[in-house]
């Protein structure tokens, strides 16, 4: 109990406790949890709060910034990461953190998403994955899985899901990682780990939309959900040594990719210094 | 490399004159996409920005570029993109965005014919309109028309000037004709025309507000990483920048967004008028169009046709009061509206034009200019 007093403490004095709270979330949703971990990670990293840029879209999980005491910038509807490249460029030494969505950062912003990662800069991106779109009222997203029913899809869904982190993997980034809002403590480490990664880097956070999600799939309320993910978490490195039918239906979580590569940002400025006239001395 | 610019006279394309206006105005960072015929001014800026230690991106497409220069802009450095018709139509919900968000920024759109991909290689002046309503909801635009390539250069930095004094976008209206054309022409030396930049806060964070409704309306605006931190958000917002649903607050933003440009709309008239004296018969023309009708105006003079011509550079916001003013001070009967469109900016004459003038129109779209001859015939009839 005392460890969870203590954390609470420190995501309040980032939050603008004051000005904006109630927040709009639904009660159980999952990504409040997603906030205290990136508050967290961000202590944890020393960053000074006037460095930190918190750059998101359009959804649910686009309305996290405005409750945290950064540099926060809400954008339009898939543009976060379009926006997040024009700031980091323009000051290489803010730390750019965007917060997207599955439907945000997939699909509207998918063109986006996979440019950020090709260019390898050094974003910090957390997609937060609740499978549908919540805002608008539950109709499906890129990650919604086949057969499953949203609004928009009341006879089932008949496309296939978007794995994120093999997108961002396969699109050049350097760091992906997987957690989910009920792994907390492991959420907080991998946000850290694509906070240290000079590079773009992708946390996916698994959540819960029990209210329009759960509701249509039936998979129960905010407890049931988050009980699904603690069930069926499976960590890369219990994975590695399992076979693959054993892995099936599991949701792998951990590190999933990490490399290093030479970042955008870095590679611009040596430009810039090549180009610059020899100093005489 | 110094940013020293000596007055030099060269033989200069009007796309690389935009870049060139750009650099010398501070812009330090270009996010464009490539389309004809404005690529150019990406080509140009991606190799002489990061000279000046600035920065140029190719982003994935118009969408994201727009984006780029808003977040750049965010972060306190001038920014830019230069894009033509189809991509100009993508960035309209950004543009939207810096309107709400008050953030500088300037678009260069090398207008060619639409609708949709159209002609890629030829001119037109049909975006003329999209630039003062191409994104949805209430807000006053700014555009400029340039018509020369002097005016090139020239109206890029006083595009910045405009966008950095009123903390909003503006587009510099080129076109096919003018951003490919070739002139000789005497660069300004540093100091010789006037750049404006934002005017930064000077209150400590406590006391900042990013969108506080100040007495020119005009909030001064701290970049990310200085040490104020604020929310900035499309959403329609109060004073911090949070979002709101308080219809007190929603009126107050939205008169922010419209009187901070109207009520100082003389700071941007910018209009040329000649032989309008004593003019019976006026042309009214910008930007390539206003090239020839010159020419057909002096022609028309020298068969003592009583002829002026009225070309404004500033063509948004529409410059009402002077337009009338000239049309009525004249007492001119006949006003013919040139355009390479089917006819747009013929519409605001139409609104501001005394009773007794009546308004003619010659339009060409079919991808080419209307050259002086033409012009010059449709005074003939029309001055009758």
């Amino acid at each position: 109990m005392t460890g969870a007093v203590q954390a609470s403490d420190v995501t309040h004095q980032y939050l603008r406790v004051k000005k904006r709270f109630p927040n709009v979330w639904c009660a159980g949703c999952g990504i409040g949890i997603v906030m205290g971990s990136i508050i967290r990670a961000v202590d944890k990293m020393g960053y000074k709060k006037d460095e930190v840029v918190l750059v998101s879209g359009i959804g649910c999980s686009s309305r996290l910034p405005v409750y945290c005491d950064f540099n926060t910038l809400h954008t339009t509807h898939g543009r976060a990461l379009a926006f997040a490249t024009g700031v980091k460029m323009a000051k290489p030494a803010l730390k750019v953190i965007v917060v997207t969505g599955d439907g945000d950062g997939l699909a509207i912003g998918g063109n986006h998403f996979i440019h950020a990662c090709r260019r390898n800069i050094d974003i910090t991106t957390i997609l937060i994955n609740n499978r549908i779109y919540g805002m608008t009222g539950g109709q499906f997203s890129p990650t919604t899985p086949e057969r499953a029913f949203a609004t928009t899809a009341p006879y089932g869904n008949l496309e296939k899901a978007f794995d994120p982190a093999l997108l961002a993997k396969a699109a050049g980034a350097s760091y992906v990682a997987r957690g989910t809002v009920y792994h907390v403590q492991q959420l907080d480490t991998l946000i850290i780990g694509g906070l240290q990664k000079r590079g773009f880097s992708l946390v996916e956070a698994f959540s819960n939309c029990h209210t329009y999600y759960g509701r249509l799939n039936k998979e129960g309320d905010a407890v049931a959900m988050l009980k699904w993910m603690k069930d069926h978490a499976l960590p890369v490195k219990a994975a590695a040594a399992l076979p693959p039918e054993k892995q099936v239906g599991k949701l792998l979580t951990g590190v999933l990719h990490d490399i290093d590569m030479p970042e955008y940002c870095d590679e611009y400025q040596k430009l810039i210094d090549s180009l610059q006239p020899k100093q005489e001395k | 490399m110094s940013n020293s610019h000596t007055s030099v006279r060269r033989l200069m394309q009007g796309n690389e004159a935009c870049a060139q206006g750009a650099l010398y105005a501070g812009c330090r960072f270009f996010g464009g996409y490539p389309i004809t015929p404005s690529t150019e001014i990406a080509e140009s800026m991606a190799r002489t920005l990061p000279r000046y230690g600035g920065r140029f991106i190719q982003m994935e497409d118009e969408i994201g570029s727009i984006a780029a220069i808003i977040g750049a802009s965010c972060a306190g450095v001038k920014a830019m993109t230069a894009t033509s018709g189809p991509g100009y139509s993508l960035m309209q919900e950004n543009i939207g965005y810096a309107f709400m968000a008050e953030v500088p920024c300037v678009i260069i759109n090398v207008q060619r014919g639409g609708p949709s991909t159209g002609l890629p290689t030829k001119i037109a002046q049909a975006d003329t309109m999209q630039a003062r309503w191409g994104t949805h909801g209430d807000y006053e635009a700014i555009a400029v028309a340039p018509a020369s390539v002097r005016e090139c250069f020239e109206q890029t930095v006083k595009a910045f000037n405009f966008s950095e004094r009123f903390r909003t976008p503006v587009t510099v209206l080129s076109d096919e004709v003018l951003g490919h054309m070739r002139e000789m022409v005497s660069l300004p030396a540093d100091g010789e025309l006037e750049v404006m930049d934002r005017v930064k806060p000077d209150v400590p964070p406590e006391w900042y507000h990013h969108f506080e409704i100040t007495p020119n309306l005009v909030t001064p605006m701290a970049g990310f990483g200085e040490g104020y931190r604020f929310n900035i958000t499309g959403l329609t917002h109060d004073q911090e920048g949070f979002p709101t649903a308080n219809p007190l607050e929603i009126k107050a933003k939205m008169e922010k967004l419209k009187f901070k440009i109207t009520r100082f709309a003389d700071e941007l008239l910018q209009l040329e008028s000649e032989m309008m004296d004593d003019a019976n018969v006026c042309v009214f023309a910008y930007g390539t169009a206003a090239r020839a009708s010159r020419q057909a105006v002096y022609m028309a003079r020298e068969k003592r046709i009583k002829a002026g011509l009225i070309r404004p550079v500033t063509i948004w916001p529409f410059p009402d009061e002077r337009i009338r003013q000239l049309l009525e001070e004249a007492h001119v009967r006949k006003v013919l509206v040139v355009e390479l469109n089917m006819g747009q900016l013929v519409g605001e004459v139409e609104r501001v034009a005394p009773r007794s003038c009546k308004v003619e129109r010659l339009n060409r779209y079919d991808g080419e200019v209307l050259n002086p001859v033409e012009i010059f015939k449709r005074i003939m009839e029309v001055k009758a």
